[in-house]
C-alpha cells in the first residue's frame, strides 16, 4: 500500500461519494470494466433538453475507481450531452488532483462509462445506430492487467 | 490516533524492552565487531550473544548455524540460490509450494533462467501442501525444496515434519521460510528436520533491518555477496549491530512468551472468525484450525479489498491488509489466493487481520462492527 498515496480529493470522494444509486427507466445506461479485473462501473443518466438532468452510478472496485465514478457524475451533471462527451479520463484524474500512475488505466473508467451511457441514449433517439458504436474493449476480459 | 492496528504481518512495533536492551549498541558498544580493540570486542560479544539467542529460539544445534542478514528477502535469496548453485553438481531440480513468498518464488525463477528445472507443488483449498503431489515431484536430483512454515496471507501452518521426512527420503535439502510462523509456533529445526530456515527480526517485535538464516552444518552454501568474511563468509558486510542485538533480545523474549501470547491471541482470533464469518457472503480463507494463532483472513463477495482497507482505516481507524490486485504493485491478485482455488473476482475481495500484543478481547465488537459497516457500505455502492 505504501506506493499508493491518494490525494485528499480522491479520499474525500471515496469516503463521501456523490450520486450513488440507480435511475429507474434511465434514458441512457453505460457499463464498463469486468469484475475479473477488479473494477466494474455503471452509470445511469436522465436527459432533458439535451442536457444531463440526473446521473447515478454504482461501482465495484478500488478507492480510485469509486472516487473517479463519483467525480465524473459531478462533472457531467447539468452539462449538455456534447460537452459531457468531451470529458476525458485525464480531465477526471486532473480534477481529482491526480491518480497514482498504476491506477490511471485500470480504475479510471468513469469517462468511458459516461460516454457509453450517452451513446446508448443517442441510439435510443435514433441519432446513432447501434452498429456505429465501437465499444472500447480495453477493459474487458483478457485485456485486464490481472489476466 | 487511537486506532486498532491489525496488520502485524506487515510491520510490528519495536518492543520497548528490546529498544532498552539494544540502544547501548548505538552509543556505547558501537564498535566494529571485526576490530580487535576493546570497543570492537564488546560489539563482537553483542553479535555472538544475539546469535546464541536466535539459535535457542529455533533449537539450532550450534549458534554458528545462524547467519545474520539484513532482511528475510535476503535470507531467502541466500538460502535458495546459495544452496542450489553450490550443490548444482548433485542435481538441478528445485521445488517450492505454489504459495511461497515472492522472494522465494523469484529466487527460484532466477535459478530457472540459469538452467534449473523448477516445479511448484500445489496446495489444497485451505492452503495445505498436497503431500502426495509433493512426493511425486521429489527426486534425487531435487537439490532444494522450499516450503513455508506457515503462510502470511491465509495463516495456514504446513505439516513440516511430514514434509521434511519426505524431502529427506526422496530429495536433498529443505528450506523453510518461517517469517510468518516465528514467535507464534514453536520451531525446532532439529526435530522438524529443516536444513535451512529464514526468520526476521521485526516479525517478533525486533528492529527492522535484521533477519537470520539458519544453515544446518550439513549444507554448504555459495554466498551472494563477497567481501570481508563476516558471517563465516556467507554474508560479508559490517554488522548492523543495533538491529542484530535487538533481534537476539526479541528472539529471547519470543521464546519465553510465545506460548502464553499465542494462547491469548487465539481467543481473540477465534471470536473474530466466529463473528465475521456470520456476515453475509463472508468466508474464512485458509485452514480453520491448523492456522497461526494471531491470523484471521477472509474474503467477501461483490466488494474489493483495497476499498475495504481504505474504509476500515479512514472511517474506523482500523488497519488491515488485503491480497487485492488493486493494492499491489503488479495489479495482479494474490498468487496465494489463486493457488487455493479462488477465482480472480473472489481474490479481489480479501481481508487479512493479524493480531499482536496491543490487541485485546475488548476490541472484538468494535472490529466486527466496523467490518460489518464497511461491507454494507461497499455493497451498497456495488453493481454486483
Amino acid at each position: 500500500m505504501k506506493q499508493i498515496g491518494y490525494s485528499e480529493k480522491v479520499m474525500e470522494h471515496f469516503m463521501n461519494p456523490r450520486n450513488v444509486g440507480v435511475i429507474e427507466n434511465p434514458d441512457g445506461y453505460g457499463k464498463v470494466g469486468n469484475p475479473v479485473c477488479g473494477d466494474l462501473m455503471e452509470i445511469f443518466i436522465k436527459v432533458l433538453d439535451d442536457k444531463i438532468e440526473d446521473i447515478k452510478f454504482r461501482t465495484f472496485g478500488c478507492g480510485s475507481a469509486i472516487a473517479v465514478s463519483s467525480m465524473i457524475t459531478e462533472m457531467a451533471k447539468g452539462k449538455s450531452l456534447d460537452e459531457a462527451m468531451k470529458i476525458s479520463r485525464k480531465d477526471v484524474a486532473d480534477e481529482l488532483g491526480g491518480l497514482p500512475p498504476q491506477k490511471m488505466h485500470c480504475s479510471n473508467l468513469g469517462a468511458d462509462a459516461l460516454h457509453e451511457a450517452i451513446k446508448s441514449y443517442w441510439v435510443k433517439i435514433g441519432k446513432l445506430k447501434q452498429e456505429d458504436i465501437t465499444k472500447d474493449e480495453s477493459h474487458e476480459g483478457d485485456a485486464c492487467p490481472a489476466q | 490516533m487511537g486506532g486498532i492496528y491489525l496488520d502485524h504481518q506487515s510491520a510490528m512495533p519495536l518492543d520497548p524492552r528490546v529498544l532498552e536492551f539494544a540502544k547501548t549498541c548505538l552509543v556505547e558498544d558501537f564498535g566494529n565487531p571485526s576490530a580487535l580493540h576493546s570497543v570492537g570486542l564488546s560489539a563482537k560479544t553483542a553479535v555472538e550473544e544475539a546469535r546464541a539467542k536466535v539459535a535457542d529460539l529455533i533449537n539450532a544445534e550450534d549458534s554458528s548455524s545462524i547467519i545474520f542478514t539484513a532482511s528475510a528477502t535476503e535470507a531467502n535469496n541466500l538460502a535458495i540460490k546459495g544452496t542450489a548453485l553450490r550443490n548444482a553438481a548433485k542435481g538441478k531440480k528445485i521445488l517450492a509450494s505454489s504459495i511461497e513468498h515472492i522472494s522465494v518464488l523469484n529466487s527460484m525463477k532466477e535459478l530457472q533462467k540459469g538452467g534449473f528445472e523448477l516445479t511448484l507443488a500445489p496446495v489444497d483449498g485451505m492452503g495445505v501442501v498436497d503431500l502426495s503431489a509433493l512426493e511425486s515431484l521429489l527426486s534425487k536430483e531435487t537439490v532444494l525444496t522450499s516450503i513455508m512454515y506457515a503462510n502470511n496471507e491465509i495463516g495456514t501452518v504446513e505439516p513440516m515434519q511430514e514434509i521434511s521426512e519426505m524431502v529427506q527420503e526422496k530429495g536433498m535439502f529443505l528450506h523453510a521460510d518461517a517469517v510468518a510462523a516465528e514467535g507464534r509456533v514453536p520451531i525446532d529445526v532439529q526435530k522438524d528436520g529443516i536444513d535451512l530456515l529464514t526468520i526476521s527480526s521485526n516479525d517478533m517485535y525486533g528492529p527492522q533491518g535484521a533477519a537470520a538464516l539458519y544453515v544446518s552444518p550439513k549444507v554448504k552454501l555459495q554466498p551472494s555477496l563477497v567481501g570481508g568474511g563476516q558471517e563465516r563468509g556467507l554474508r560479508p558486510g559490517t554488522e548492523n549491530l543495533f538491529a542484530i542485538a535487538g533481534m537476539g533480545e526479541a528472539a529471547r523474549l519470543a521464546r519465553l512468551e510465545m506460548a502464553n501470547e499465542s494462547e491469548r491471541l487465539k481467543h481473540i482470533r477465534d471470536r473474530l472468525i466466529e463473528e465475521i464469518s456470520k456476515l453475509d457472503e463472508a468466508y474464512l480463507t485458509g485452514h480453520p484450525t491448523k492456522r497461526l494463532a494471531h491470523h484471521a483472513s477472509f474474503r467477501f463477495s461483490r466488494i474489493e479489498g483495497e476499498s475495504i482497507l481504505l474504509t476500515m482505516d479512514a472511517m474506523f481507524g482500523i488497519q488491515i491488509s488485503t491480497g487485492s490486485a488493486c493494492s499491489s504493485r503488479t495489479l495482479e491478485p494474490s498468487h496465494v489466493l489463486l493457488a487455493i482455488g479462488l477465482k480472480h473476482e473472489e481474490a479481489h475481495g480479501s481481508m487479512v487481520m493479524t493480531l499482536g500484543r496491543d490487541n485485546d478481547p475488548s476490541q472484538v465488537s468494535s472490529i466486527v462492527g466496523a467490518v460489518n459497516q464497511t461491507v454494507q457500505r461497499l455493497r451498497m455502492l456495488s453493481p454486483l
